[in-house]
């Protein structure tokens, strides 16, 4: 007995072949996911106690990273201020600002202000900022532009696929030692040339390839082993 | 019928692996630096030494290299030899510490000064030209007036090394012709710059230069 019309044939037939798309979308769809900002807070300000804004300090006044950050070219940590970092300008400027008041009372009373960590790798994961400061990574290479956010968020989504991208190869990010925390830095290109010792550079892979070269950086083979990371 | 039950239990079957879903890898029972504690009233897991200990290679035996003082007077000599890296580092370490408010000109203008800041006095003046190299020291180590001690941010061979530049500030904006080199121009072609100007402590880009002189075009 026919109950269905034969024209649902067809339509088994494709739901069936559809089936595989639907599957490869939900695939897809998780692991876009799992990569989204809902993941891994990339481009998500924190709350902090204070609204410290990166913008003004370093893009108005123009402070450098280590004025602050102090051990970031020699410890694997670059180092939150403490409180009196803060009091060093804020003892005299913008006293009786209320939104500063978190940071007086902090002078005042010894406790240390509880900022909440932005850029938290996980556990299993042995990062050290001085090796990369040292070898010629830009601070916004990872940081991304610093300079121009009010409020702090992590440019990069720290995953491991983002890590691998520069160790697969470090020539694509490399600059020169001075203008690693130089925030506007812009590598070099047909239109913007740059000399350094004497050549002319309008190519970052070949200034790359230089720069991989002069600062003795280890093989690929060596930075994308596993226990470079995971020690 | 009994499929479905078969389906059923190989779907909670599947389900089994998310309990595995934890993050004890992530977050390690383990501080990372200067984590909050719940262990100690002062909430941090880093600690402060033991009042009246010293760690180890810091008894800073050595007093002139850590305050800069001879018997409580600031004394007029670097502990070690100034060479052009010396000089390299201090203008690095000056530029990064002491701009904001000197200014890289060191006339006490910088911007923090421009905020409302106190102004500092400029090291072109007859009294900080004629200071000894200790005071300077002393300053950056200790604190003078409105500016807080510069010890916990810039070590103290940094400090020496800034204590050098700041004089060769002095020279530079002391200079007459007698220190021009021979063979040497003056005035020397101003550097053209291009682009942003750079930000804090980093140098604008110098303009590559065509140079048909052959004389020094940096």
């Amino acid at each position: 007995m026919q109950i269905f019309h034969r024209a649902t044939n067809t339509i088994a037939k494709a739901t069936i072949f559809g089936s595989i798309f639907l599957l490869a979308f939900i695939l897809w769809a998780c692991i876009q996911f799992q990569r989204s900002p809902y993941v891994t807070y990339a481009h998500v300000a924190r709350p902090q106690p204070v609204p410290f804004s990166h913008e003004h300090h370093v893009g108005a006044i123009g402070l450098d990273c280590r004025y602050c950050h102090t051990s970031v070219e020699k410890s694997s940590f670059a180092g939150i201020p403490p409180t009196q970092t803060c009091m060093n300008c804020h003892s005299q400027i913008w006293l009786g600002a209320p939104m500063l008041e978190p940071v007086r009372a902090s002078y005042r009373s010894g406790k240390s202000l509880v900022w909440n960590r932005v850029n938290d790798l996980p556990d299993f994961v042995y990062f050290n900022h001085s090796i990369h400061i040292n070898k010629g990574i830009g601070c916004n290479t990872c940081h991304g532009p610093v300079d121009r956010m009010p409020l702090m968020y992590n440019e990069a989504s720290l995953q491991m696929e983002w890590c691998l991208d520069c160790h697969r190869d470090p020539a694509k990010y490399i600059r020169p030692r001075s203008q690693v925390f130089n925030m506007r830095y812009e590598p070099p290109s047909g239109s913007k040339p740059m000399e350094l010792d004497g050549k002319l550079y309008t190519d970052q892979l070949v200034l790359g390839k230089d720069l991989v070269k002069q600062y003795n950086l280890r093989t690929v083979a060596d930075i994308t082993s596993c226990s470079t990371c995971h020690r | 019928m009994r499929n479905l039950r078969k389906f059923a239990f190989l779907g909670v079957l599947a389900l089994v692996p998310l309990a595995g879903c934890r993050q004890d890898m992530h977050d390690q029972p383990r501080f990372k630096p200067l984590a909050e504690s719940d262990f100690y009233p002062d909430m941090r897991s880093a600690r402060q030494p033991v009042e009246g200990t010293v760690a180890r290679g810091q008894l800073h035996e050595d007093t002139y290299f850590y305050t800069g003082l001879v018997n409580g007077k600031p004394g007029d000599y670097m502990p070690f030899p100034v060479t052009k890296d010396v000089l390299e580092r201090g203008r690095q370490r000056f530029d990064i510490y002491c701009t904001p408010c000197h200014s890289r000109m060191g006339d006490g203008n910088g911007v923090v000064v421009q905020r409302g800041f106190q102004r500092p006095p400029s090291y072109h003046t007859d009294r900080l030209r004629n200071a000894p190299l200790g005071y300077f020291f002393d300053v950056m180590t200790a604190g003078f007036g409105a500016m807080p001690s510069y010890a916990e941010q810039v070590p103290a061979r940094d400090r020496w090394a800034i204590v050098a530049y700041i004089r060769a500030l002095q020279l530079s904006q002391n200079a007459t012709s007698a220190d021009v080199p021979p063979g040497q121009k003056v005035p020397s072609p101003a550097p053209e710059f291009r682009g942003d100007p750079g930000s804090g402590a980093t140098l604008p880009q110098l303009q590559p230069v065509q140079n048909e002189s052959g004389g020094e075009a940096k």
